[in-house]
């Protein structure tokens, strides 16, 4: 297992390190940047400011300087907000974090719940009709259906606000802000709940009657045990182990924020950031970005990997 | 002695994508209190669904028994509410099957598995279940009883597990435990003592087993009576001695003739030629017609009735019945 | 004439009938599934819609009528007109034609790549399986959606005129989609080179790219078929996207996604809704519809790999 591990670190890094390079060139290939963007600027100043931030300098050189920061924790400056990239993320990746934790959350609770049903009761009307929304669920064009929902719910009917995380200007606070941070989640949670219920409910429930079928199950009814038992005690449990290993494929999505929703939904996330960043080519901040759910997916598909060889009865000892 | 089940005329039907197959087809027999009722056959030719009617789990979608009654202890099975009949199951009536390795749950411990009936059926509380279940392996011949109680099923052998699996079946003293092929995924060594635990089992708690099998070996060394069945119906039946030494039906005496002897040498083993009919498209005929030497026009026109030949014993071939005719 | 020949001359014939009734079954157990019909049904008509539709609509030469600007639907315009007083309807089966068009090629491409090289490492394995599955390590680790708005920008630098965007889209949504098809054929090459029928192929010598082309490549193909059809859904979303961000295809060619980029705009959002929810509905309906036949297909082709 050790020899394993040290394998497939060794591994990461050098993956990762062939990623930095492939992202920092490309984004220093991308068409303008920082400084062109800024009209107010004269040629001189402009000229000057490239200087300071060492934009003249050839790529590979600049990648040099970027990751040898990296390495002492130093990911750089905004330059459009003049802070620090990290201080950035840490102002901005937990209002992402309540988002994706929330729906997060309550994909999961609905998925199983109507995946365990659903296999059940397979082939039933029921069924049908979970199948038909998981496909629907599967189908949505994310930033259509947030568009859709923001023009009926927030614009015509005005129950919940557009957009953003608190209303313009207010200066709630304690149980009247929290009220008002929930109001403004509703929407997006919704969304991205709606967005991931698709294939995970559909994974429960091919799972369960896979289980369902198992020598097992006819066991336990032979036993005389009630459905309910034989469903929730003995098919569950063996329907829920395999997922252990979708924790760790969550955790990029759970830091990383969504760029989509949280653009369409106005929400003070890493992903809004990273799209108001993006139209600004504010360089550090893209590539700090783009690095951190590089290595969120890196970290999370050996959290997989880990979790399933703890999972699997057969290798558990 | 007093009949403890009696079946009548009992059907079972799956509806597949292809059409209605009619798996157990009018079958009809009793097990008597305290005796090993065998029921042998080829693979496919319903002996495994005839035993899971009995049980009430013939799964959906498709399977339905269709026909006939089941009389357990003077009521009918099949017309019982799914609560009274799940009262029954595992409790008055056990089963233990083929496949030990899969039958038990993989992420549960073995002694949490044994308790779960004895709390349902019996009503112990934890403690109480605890206490028996340890005792019961004990009773299957397996040392160290609270270590196995803690382990889980991947890290026991087949053997122990089929233990497990009868120490589970007999946990609240069953008057019938029916048992699908309960050797035949186990060595040979490990098939003897099963077969002992088995007979042993019911000597002591006066329970009777209806054993289900395709191998003779089995059969010889545990039945008081047999039951032969060919694609969905029973073709003859009776003692086990008669039918041993005296079988009548042309299946039966191919399935003793294709067993082998020892110091028998033959030049090549006997096999029944031809295969099993195609139950979709079985027509009114004695199903076993085409693979049959004595085959004789009415074989393929008329199906034969099972019809009492002395002796107790009984055989569904026209050989006999035109015998009789003719005498 | 040798034995050999004589024998294959004795089994071709039934190899293909065979195959026949294979694909005949198969076909038969999909129209059983209504569902996957239907689907199938809604992609035959969403495709006809938008190739053939265009035909019959009096304003498909999309002249710029000031008099009909920003109309809400009527009889006239089924769907309403827009800042210029073109037919929504009209314009949304024109942009389905870039949409589909773009989603089939960037399926095909993704396909034929993610086939090729996971084939090539899966059954070369050594240096080529190295090389190549490195090479989708990489691409799997850097984020789909970034990496998609990097070639976006870099279109618009490379001044790539409008018209042929739409093909630069398409290889840039390939090269997203293809590790993961490598990785899945690798994997199902890895397991059918250790089946018995591939054991017997080696016995009998026969040459690699016999083994390869008619013994392992054909028994990828239902996976092949499945995840083909899935893909098109997603390329048709991933498209939709990038448009709408205005990284995708850009005006004036008309897509469903950058249709919908009319509701960036404030007024056109609250005010005139039918800009652009009858192209969102039009994506939605076709994917799904995509989606349900795919599944349909893979319950018939591929019933192990139900998930």
């Amino acid at each position: 297992m050790s020899t394993y591990l040290t394998k497939r670190l060794l591994y990461m890094l050098i993956i990762l390190f062939a990623a930095s390079l492939l992202i920092f060139i490309l984004y220093a290939s991308t068409p303008g940047d920082f400084i062109t963007g800024n009209i107010k600027l004269t040629a001189e100043r402009k000229a000057e400011l490239r200087e300071i931030y060492g934009l003249n300098k050839p790529v590979l050189e600049r990648y040099g300087i970027w990751m040898n920061n990296a390495f002492h924790g130093d990911f750089g400056y905004s330059l459009a907000q003049q802070k620090p990239v990290l201080q950035l993320f840490n102002d901005y990746i937990w209002n992402s974090f309540l988002l994706a934790a929330v729906s997060t959350f309550l994909t999961w609770v609905i998925a199983v719940i109507v995946g365990v049903i659903s296999a059940y009761k397979q082939y039933s009307w029921f069924d049908t009709l979970v199948m038909v929304a998981i496909f629907a669920a599967m189908s949505l064009p994310s930033f259509f259906i947030g568009l859709f929902l923001i023009k009926i719910l927030a614009v015509d009917l005005k129950w919940l606000p557009p957009g953003g995380m608190i209303t313009t200007g207010s200066h709630a606070t304690g149980l009247a802000y929290l009220k008002e941070v929930v109001r403004h989640m509703a929407l997006p949670v919704v969304v991205m709940t709606l967005l991931g219920l698709g294939s995970l409910t559909r994974y429960f429930r091919s799972n369960m009657i896979d289980v369902l079928k198992q020598d097992y199950i006819r066991t336990a009814r032979a036993k005389g045990l009630k459905e309910r038992k034989v469903l929730f005690r003995h098919a569950l449990r063996n329907a829920l182990l395999p997922a252990i290993t979708l924790v760790g494929f969550e955790l990029p999505a759970l830091f990383g924020g969504s760029l989509i929703i949280e653009q369409i939904f106005n929400w003070p996330g890493i992903g809004q950031l990273y799209m108001k960043s993006f139209g600004l080519r504010d360089y550090p901040l893209l590539m700090g970005f783009t690095m951190f759910i590089a290595i969120l997916t890196v970290i999370g598909t050996l959290l997989s990997d880990i979790l399933y060889r703890v999972a699997d009865p057969r290798v558990r000892l | 002695m007093k009949h403890l089940m009696k079946i009548e005329g009992l059907s079972t039907v799956f509806h597949t994508e292809e059409g209605k197959v009619t798996a157990v087809d009018h079958v009809s027999f009793q097990v008597r209190e305290g005796e090993t009722v065998c029921i042998v056959g080829e693979s496919g030719c319903g002996k495994s669904v005839t035993a899971m009617s009995i049980m009430g789990l013939v799964e959906a979608p498709g399977g339905q028994v269709n026909g006939g009654q089941i009389d357990f202890a003077g009521e009918d099975l099949l017309r019982l509410d799914k609560n009274t009949l799940r009262a029954i199951r595992g409790n008055e009536i056990a089963m233990i099957f083929q496949e030990p390795m899969s039958s038990l749950n993989p992420v549960m411990k073995i002694g949490e598995q044994i308790m779960e009936p004895l709390m349902v059926h019996l009503k112990l509380n934890k403690k109480q279940a605890r206490i028996r279940a340890i005792e019961l392996i004990t009773q299957v011949g397996i040392a160290r009883p609270e270590q196995i109680f803690g382990s889980y099923p991947h890290e026991l052998s087949g053997g122990m597990l089929q233990r497990i699996m009868i120490a589970i079946a007999v946990s609240c003293s069953p008057k019938l435990l029916i048992a699908d092929e309960p050797t035949t995924a186990l060595d040979v060594t490990i098939q003897a003592q099963i077969l002992d635990m088995l007979r042993e089992f019911k000597e002591s708690g006066g329970m009777s087993i209806l054993l289900i099998t395709h191998d003779l070996g089995v059969v010889a060394e545990m039945a008081d009576y047999v039951i032969v069945m060919y694609s969905g119906q029973i073709v003859e039946e009776g003692g086990v001695v008669e039918l041993f030494n005296h079988p009548k039906h042309p299946y039966t005496r191919g399935l003793l003739k294709s067993k082998p002897v020892v110091g028998q040498r033959l030049e090549e083993l006997y096999s029944i030629p031809g295969q099993v009919p195609n139950p979709l498209t079985l027509e009114q005929s004695c199903y076993f017609h085409d693979r049959c030497e004595h085959c004789m026009p009415v074989c393929r026109s008329r199906q034969p009735r099972l019809e009492e030949l002395g002796g107790g014993q009984k055989t569904a071939c026209w050989l006999y019945e035109e015998a009789e005719v003719h005498v | 004439m040798t034995v050999d020949s004589r024998l294959a001359g004795l089994r071709e014939p039934q190899v293909q009938r065979q195959k026949s009734s294979l694909f005949r079954q198969s076909l038969k157990r999909l129209m059983k599934n209504k569902l996957a019909v239907a689907g199938f049904g809604v992609v035959v008509f969403m495709f006809a819609l938008c190739f053939i539709g265009p035909f019959f609509s009096p304003y498909a030469d999309n002249k710029i009528n000031m008099a009909m600007m920003n109309k809400a639907p009527s009889l006239q315009h089924l769907l309403g007109t827009d800042a210029l007083g073109r037919d929504i309807l009209t314009r949304v089966m024109q942009a389905g034609r870039i949409s589909l068009t773009v989603g089939l090629a960037s399926m095909v491409l993704s396909v034929f790549i993610g086939a090729l090289l996971g084939a090539v490492a899966g059954y070369y394995r050594g240096i080529a399986d190295q090389i190549i599955m490195r090479i989708a390590d990489l691409l799997m680790t850097i984020p789909g959606l970034p990496l998609l708005f990097i070639f976006g920008a870099l279109l618009s630098e490379w001044k790539v005129p409008t018209d042929y965007r739409m093909y630069i889209v398409m290889l840039m949504l390939s090269i997203v989609n293809w590790p993961g098809l490598a990785r899945m054929v690798r994997g199902q090459m890895l397991s059918l080179r250790e089946r018995e029928f591939m054991q017997a192929a080696v016995v009998l010598g026969l040459r690699d790219s016999r083994k390869l082309f008619h013994h392992l490549l054909p028994n990828v193909v239902p996976l092949l078929i499945v995840m083909a059809t899935l893909n098109i859904g997603g390329a048709i979303l991933s498209e939709s996207v990038l448009s709408f961000f205005g990284l995708g295809v850009m005006p004036p060619t008309p897509t469903w996604g950058n249709m919908i980029d009319a509701a960036n705009n404030m007024i056109d959002f609250q005010d005139h809704p039918w800009l652009w929810i009858p192209p969102g509905l039009s994506i939605f309906a076709t994917v799904i519809a995509i989606n349900i036949f795919g599944d349909g297909l893979r319950d018939v082709l591929d019933p192990k790999q139900k998930r």
